[in-house]
């Protein structure tokens, strides 16, 4: 019985990040045509995208490979169990203990891994930029989110997104200085894996900075479909993580019932709306750099990580 | 028959079909006689030495023979960490023999292949059960002379003959530095058993000078940086199956070394001798991993990654050290077992990336990354187990890289209870090191197979290209399996290696049999848990469950087409990004202080009609700041010693009284 409820919940968890991911990025583009007096499309857009090309067939370049036509679900299935493990709505979850942050950084390196595979397979000059790009992007992105892991676990004791989560929404915490470096490294990351100004322009499609884009030229139809659908929920994934470490306000802790979950669940929308809207706000307000300023970018970020996590080392009170 | 005498005759025997290629050569079938019966005897040994670590290990059981130093005879002795690296040993052998069943045939030259292969895994496994100092050296000169034959076996081709002579150089230079630290070892009494070594107090300085030899020695043969400079030289140079001998397993037998003398011979490590093994593995993960990214030689991209593998694995030996030397039993053996995991998961995928590597090699000729391409379409067998090669080495999940790669971490994060200042300092710095050069590691493979599999051919040779012979082709298929094995059971892995850490650090992993799931949990389920298994299968549920979904409800249809490239169709192959585009960005950020990489971009004029040519300037800066100028003072000194050789008899003679008295006037003043 308690497995079966345990099931039920992780379920509602996993259909509920599928649910809201597009919603999600709906709300920001919504918000960000606002912010420059647009009307906008409305926030369901992105559903209806995904239904539009779901419908449509699919072009496929004369010698794209099976890894080419495999990598869409691949790369889904890897963000969306990452997904999965992070706490939404409330901690402690089934999967939970499957896989810890280290796994979750993985997971996500794997998806990335099949990706840039596939903007290669086809051997054009567009699919060659963005996987290389992107493979240097993440050459930097990945080692500054382990540090910034790093620094959360030694904070909480824990690799476990899920003790971490409880850790910091108990009162012993307070203002930390390495939890500060930890928060700003974070959001300078997740700004560059999700391909957002400053770093990379998710609405532009030809221009010869664009690096997710470019990578993805190639596909088509139910293809693009999920590939589309996986960059939704990794925008959630980040911003649930960032959520559910840092704001951990009235997150439920697990085996609370149903009422507290869905507190939980209110809570958890509202944070994701608040972060939405800053980020509309952020993207507006400032200016894309050059691809080459990128580097110096996450370098600051892998800094600001690696400095929070000496911190710690020197003393645990940071 | 007891194990050690198993092992030895294993030992015996393929020293015996060493012999018996030499009797073949020339013979018609000689290739499959000696694979085959190679692999016969490396698999009896590994399952000898499997037996041994998962059933009796506490039966530690030693043989003497009658050869060697007359007053000490040859000893041999099985533990559990000796029956630990024989298992990586003839695994690699047995794969290496079954795949040189097929490869074997294209061999031009067989007959100097054939009988040193055996010679030299037979010196891999005496090596390892070596128990005295004398043997030990012998032994470890016999492999390192039989892989140099090795190397030297296709001398003509391009670079092969340099590689031989800085293999040979560097070789000669490890083994004069364990010379020396087995000497400082057995002390004045001059006992060179390991059992005599093991029981002896150790003065600290001895210990220091012990400590900095085996890093020349064990180090170089490992590929330490800076001692690396044979290493992507030599392991290309030889034979595909015999590069992955060399880089999968030879490379591990210097671990051995290192990890016999410095934590079981040398006894209790003091905590500074861990700094500078975690700085140097540090150091050594990025550097190798840099020049990987930067190569476009398939196989010599991959002798650069086996360094990186060796850094990550040197500096989990360092936090087992630096835990040991604080009496931190349990950090110790995971950061220790973290190490050992390693060890076996890069035999696995480097032996497999070798052996794909021959595969290409032998189906076009190429090695050059920027002559292939479109690869997956001709060899499709291949190319899904090479891809496997790269998941697991870039250390994504559910693959084993990633089990030892996440063992690690946990370790660095159990290492702020350190009581030392330097530590404190130097354990994040180098685990900041250590997930850089995981990170590039994933660059460099998605580079290797991108380039290499994927895109459209560069030349005819991998246009025309074909899917090699069934040996080759199970050979990596089970390699590859094991990739996946070790990468969803890891806690049967870690259980196994637990009479080992048992034995050398007195402290071990909690049992992971026990775990519900299968999951591993190195400390407690509160602080940290993993389970490939479940990974796995929630990636292929998800994955199932997208696909029947999209099938069920989405549009079937499906049209080729030519690429689009937003209308720009690329007239010719070689628009693509090669090897070198594709590193760029790279270089961009790293190049420049690593390499002092430099860019030559030389545009024409307007009007001109001339190419526009663009120049990459890369410097290796080990090479030029410390090999070069070392070359060229002794290529100096005996350019002016020369003159010596032109004398009359008369200035010899006076030259050699000049001497006598010389001598006798330093022994009149010294006494």
């Amino acid at each position: 019985m308690v497995v079966i409820s345990d099931i039920v919940v992780q379920g509602v968890q996993m259909l509920l990040v599928l649910l809201l991911a597009p919603l999600l990025t709906g709300f920001v583009r919504k918000i960000k045509a606002r912010l420059v007096l647009r009307q906008g499309a409305s926030i369901l857009q992105p559903y209806r995208d995904l239904l539009r090309l779901l419908r449509k067939e699919v072009v496929l370049a004369d010698n794209a490979s099976w890894l080419f036509r495999v990598t869409p679900y691949v790369t889904f299935a890897a963000i969306w169990v990452a997904a999965a493990l992070v706490p939404t709505f409330a901690t402690g979850l089934l999967f939970n203990w499957t896989a810890d942050l280290i796994a979750i950084v993985a997971l996500l390196g794997s998806a990335r891994f099949f990706l840039a595979l596939a903007g290669m397979d086809v051997g054009t000059s567009f699919g060659g930029i963005g996987s290389s790009r992107e493979v240097m992007i993440a050459a930097l992105a990945e080692p500054a989110m382990l540090l910034i892991f790093f620094c959360l676990a030694l904070v909480a004791g824990s690799t476990q997104l899920s003790t971490v989560a409880n850790f910091m929404a108990s009162s012993y915490v307070g203002l930390r200085v390495s939890l500060g470096m930890a928060v700003i490294a974070l959001i300078m990351v997740a700004l560059a894996e999700n391909a957002r100004i400053p770093i990379d322009n998710p609405t532009t499609h030809l221009e010869l900075t664009m690096v997710h884009e470019a990578m993805v030229l190639e596909y088509s139809g139910r293809h693009l479909a999920m590939i589309e659908f996986g960059a939704f929920l990794k925008l959630l994934l980040y911003i649930s993580l960032i959520a559910c470490v840092f704001l951990p306000w009235k997150i439920a802790v697990f085996g609370t019932g149903p009422l507290s979950y869905a507190v939980g669940a209110g809570a958890y929308i509202v944070k994701l709306a608040a972060a939405g809207f800053f980020l509309a706000l952020f993207e507006t307000a400032t200016a894309k750099m050059r691809v080459f300023r990128v580097p110096q970018f996450l370098g600051a970020a892998l800094m600001l990580g690696l400095l929070g996590t000496l911190l710690l080392f020197v003393s645990r009170s940071f | 028959m007891s194990p050690v005498v198993l092992q030895m005759s294993c030992a015996a025997g393929l020293l015996g079909i060493a012999g018996l290629a030499l009797v073949l050569s020339g013979a018609k079938s000689s290739t499959a006689i000696v694979y085959g019966v190679t692999m016969a005897v490396s698999l009896a040994a590994l399952f000898g030495s499997i037996r041994y670590l998962l059933g009796d290990v506490l039966n530690v059981s030693g043989l003497t023979l009658p050869i060697g130093l007359p007053w000490l005879g040859a000893h041999f002795r099985l533990d559990a960490l000796a029956a630990f690296f024989l298992v990586v040993v003839n695994l690699g052998g047995a794969s290496a023999s079954l795949y040189g069943l097929g490869y074997g045939h294209h061999d031009p030259a067989p007959h100097r292949v054939l009988p040193f292969f055996p010679a030299f895994l037979a010196g891999m496994n005496l090596v390892v059960l070596a128990d005295d100092a004398f043997s030990y050296l012998l032994c470890w000169e016999f492999m390192s002379l039989a892989s140099w034959a090795l190397v030297m076996s296709h001398h003509r081709g391009p670079g092969n003959a340099k590689a031989g002579y800085v293999y040979l150089v560097m070789a000669s230079f490890g083994t004069l530095a364990l010379l020396l630290a087995f000497g400082l070892l057995a002390g004045p009494a001059g006992d060179y058993g390991f059992a005599a070594i093991r029981a002896a107090q150790h003065t600290p300085y001895a210990a220091t000078l012990v400590l900095i030899l085996m890093l020349l020695g064990a180090g170089s043969k490992a590929g330490l940086v800076p001692l690396h400079v044979w290493l992507p030289l030599a392991h290309p140079a030889a034979p595909s199956h015999v590069s992955a001998l060399m880089s999968g397993v030879m490379t591990k037998v210097a671990v051995y070394g290192f990890i016999r003398v410095i934590f079981d011979l040398l006894g209790p490590p003091t905590w500074w001798a861990s700094v500078v093994v975690l700085i140097l593995g540090g150091v050594t993960a990025v550097m190798g991993i840099l020049y990987a990214m930067m190569e476009k030689d398939l196989k010599r991209l991959l002798a650069y990654s086996t360094i990186e593998n060796i850094g990550v694995i040197f500096a989990s030996l360092g936090l087992a050290l630096a835990f040991q030397a604080n009496g931190m039993k349990l950090a110790a053996a995971l950061a220790f077992t973290a190490a050992l995991f390693h060890v076996l998961n890069h035999s696995f995928f480097k032996s497999l990336l070798f052996f794909g590597a021959g595969a290409v090699l032998t189906a076009t000729g190429e090695r050059d990354m920027d002559r292939l391409g479109g690869l997956i379409h001709r060899m499709p067998r291949t190319s899904f187990v090479v891809l496997v090669g790269c998941v697991a080495i870039s250390a994504l999940p559910p693959f084993n890289g990633f089990v030892s790669e996440w063992l690690m971490f946990q370790a660095v994060l159990q290492s702020p209870e350190l009581p030392q200042w330097a530590l404190k300092i130097t354990v994040p710095a180098v685990g900041a090191l250590l997930a850089l050069a995981a990170a590039l590691a994933a660059a460099c493979f998605v580079k290797a197979y991108g380039i290499a599999f994927l895109g459209r051919p560069r030349s005819t040779a991998a246009e025309t290209a074909h899917e090699v012979d069934r040996y080759s082709l199970s050979a990596m298929f089970i390699l590859a399996a094991l990739c996946l094995l070790a990468g969803i059971l890891p806690g049967l892995v870690i259980d196994a290696l637990s009479p080992i850490t048992t034995d050398i650090l007195g402290g071990r992993m909690p049992t992971q049999a026990n775990e519900p799931w299968l999951s591993i949990v190195p400390i407690a389920e509160s602080r940290s848990s993993y389970n490939g298994l479940l990974v796995m299968l929630f990636i292929t549920i998800s994955a199932s469950l997208a696909v029947f979904v999209i099938h069920r409800f989405a549009s079937h249809a499906l049209r080729r087409g030519p690429a689009w490239g937003c209308g720009f169709s690329d007239p010719t192959p070689a628009a693509q990004y090669s090897a070198g585009s594709f590193a760029q960005p790279i270089r961009r950020v790293f190049g420049t202080l690593v390499f002092s990489a430099r860019d030559h971009v030389d545009m024409p004029a307007p009007g001109d009609t001339r190419p526009a040519r663009l120049r990459i300037e890369l410097h290796d800066l080990v090479w030029e700041g410390i090999y070069q100028p070392i070359a060229g003072a002794v290529g100096f000194s005996a350019d002016r010693l020369n003159r010596l050789q032109f004398l009359t008899i008369r200035r010899y003679l006076s030259l050699v009284f000049a001497t006598l008295v010389t001598l006798l006037l330093v022994l009149a003043i010294w006494s």
